[in-house]
């Protein structure tokens, strides 16, 4: 396969971008790559997925700019970092940026990965209250199937465990 | 003190193992990233901070649980030259990142090298294990692990929606990355790999060829890993990634059989001309080494060269890269004389074996 940007060296790095759920192939030598600055962290030409990235964050920023907060003014109150730096260096400063950027984070992590919330492993010791409310959820789920499937005996069971757990939450 | 026992030999211990499906997968390696909550990232802390963070992590390598995973050797990358991190590179025991442009860096690497910890990399912590062949779930497990005993002594940079929160925001949520690096000569000599490779990216995984100093994917290498780090659990992405590479076994399997049932004498008379420029070259530059390497280690795999254990391939993969070449000779190449020396080096490794 030849590289599509230009035609001419063999392709040798494949990937995918993902836009709004849409994934879009790419198909570049290394040159036309480094060009671009699409290449992916760890090759040589270092670390310029940043680049891909905040080529994405300046067209978010351009796109809601017109409607909301100026980036420039949009700052972290813990480590000083602006929305508008973070979309320059596409890496946060401090764990609070992902707080104080929060309303711009949701089209950019879609983008990057399809997706907004963490459904993955949870800190054994801070996670408890995360895992009871995650249990809740699955009840919850299973409660109204039960419904749906007219099974009220089990409904009720369930609605039982899940008040218990509740419980447990606003005690602690 | 730096420890430089692991730029004295270019030998992992995993290089010396076979591992499962070690023909055609090379090794399996697991990252995950993780931030302590009370600092600033490495990009935007201090220095104070930043040696905050190591006295942090320090404390937690006496956890005697850690000791299952033998002894840790710290190495201060302020106080390696730039030659022994080159090679710690070449390894893949640390992030060219950490080597290169880390503060306060430092990597704590087990005796067996499968695990090694890298403080102030773009993350504070990273936890990296590494094994031979196919064994993703094994490396997840075990860096999991040593992930939960950090986390009893530290307290991480975690949110209920987002996860685990890094610096950078393609490793949110679970700041796992788990990649596969495989060896794929007969797909790309029966002209599929590229189909297959695009195939790949499109369910949400990356694939890159290795390179070395010129710009082509060298020696038909590729390492296939997890582009997604949210939204998706770490067994979701484990059990994607492991069916994904699976099934690519399976097509370089059967590209292997028809190679051989189809044009064997064609094969034979590539893998055999390889194997006599390796034995026989004055010089060789390190994009033709990583060809004819991956023709002999194929000869090897089906059966048409004996007499050479494939972890000689292993081994030659990492000691014809420029830092380990440059110390082999004892730091005596002049520029311009990589490619004689190189040449030697295969010449000697092979001949050895030849005995
Ligand atoms: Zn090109
Ligand atoms: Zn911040």
């Amino acid at each position: 396969m030849l590289c599509q940007e230009c035609g001419k060296r063999p392709a040798s790095l494949h990937f995918s971008k993902i836009v709004n759920g849409d994934k879009s192939e790419y198909h570049l030598c290394e040159a036309c790559a480094r060009e671009k600055g699409e290449l992916i962290p760890g090759t040589s030409g270092g670390f310029s997925i940043h680049n891909l990235l905040s080529g994405l964050l300046n067209f978010e920023a351009v796109e809601q700019g017109k409607r909301t907060v100026n980036p420039e003014s949009l700052r972290c109150e813990v480590c000083g970092m602006t929305y508008s730096q973070f979309s320059k260096l596409g890496r946060f400063g401090c764990s609070s940026c992902y707080k104080y950027f929060n309303n711009r984070l949701d089209p950019l992590f879609k983008r990057v990965h399809g997706s907004t919330v963490h459904t993955g492993k949870v800190p054994l010791r801070v996670g408890g209250e995360i895992k009871t409310k995650r249990q809740i959820e699955t009840l919850k789920r299973r409660l109204q199937d039960s419904i749906d499937h007219e099974e009220f005996e089990t409904a009720a069971q369930l609605r039982d465990q899940i008040r218990e757990l509740e419980r447990q939450i606003t005690e602690h | 003190m730096n420890d430089l026992r692991f730029t004295e030999q270019p030998f992992s211990h995993w290089m010396r193992t076979a591992g499962n499906e070690s023909e055609i997968v090379i090794s399996s390696r697991v990252r995950i990233a993780r931030n302590l909550q009370k600092h600033p990232f490495p990009l935007l802390a201090t220095n104070q901070h930043l040696e905050e963070v190591q006295q942090e992590l320090r404390q937690v390598l006496k956890d005697p649980r850690l000791k299952a995973y033998g002894v840790l050797h710290p190495i201060q990358l302020s106080e390696t030259d730039d030659l022994n991190k080159k090679m710690l590179v070449e390894k893949h025991l640390i992030s060219p990142s950490l080597a290169n442009e880390s503060r306060n860096g430092a990597v704590y690497i087990s005796e067996d090298e499968s695990l090694s910890i890298m403080v102030n990399e773009e993350d504070h912590l990273r936890i990296q294990c590494l094994y031979p062949g196919f064994q993703i779930k094994e490396a997840w497990e075990k860096a999991s692990a040593v992930d939960d005993i950090f986390e009893d002594h530290v307290t991480y940079a975690f949110d209920d929606k987002r996860g685990y929160l890094t610096s950078c925001p393609t490793n949110v949520g679970t700041g796992l990355r788990a990649s596969v690096m495989m060896h794929l000569p007969a797909l790309v000599l029966t002209q599929q790999i590229n189909r297959i490779l695009s195939a790949v990216s499109q369910i949400g995984l990356t694939v890159r060829g290795i390179y070395g100093e010129g710009s082509e994917a060298m020696g038909n290498l590729f390492q296939i890993s997890n582009q997604i780090t949210l939204g998706q659990s770490e067994a979701e992405i484990i059990d994607n990634l492991r069916s994904v590479v699976l099934q690519i076994i399976g097509h370089e399997k059967a590209a292997r059989e028809r190679l051989m049932s189809e044009s064997r004498l064609r094969v034979t008379d590539r893998v055999m001309r390889s194997f006599g420029i390796l034995s026989y070259a004055a010089v060789i530059d390190s994009k033709e080494a990583a060809q004819r390497l991956s023709d002999v280690r194929l000869g090897i795999n089906l059966g048409l060269i004996d007499g050479i254990a494939p972890q000689t391939m292993n081994e030659l993969m990492v000691l014809t890269q420029p830092g380990f070449l440059y110390k082999s000779f004892n730091g005596k190449i002049e520029a311009g004389e990589m490619d004689m020396y190189r040449a030697k080096l295969i010449r000697q490794k092979l001949g050895k074996s030849l005995k």
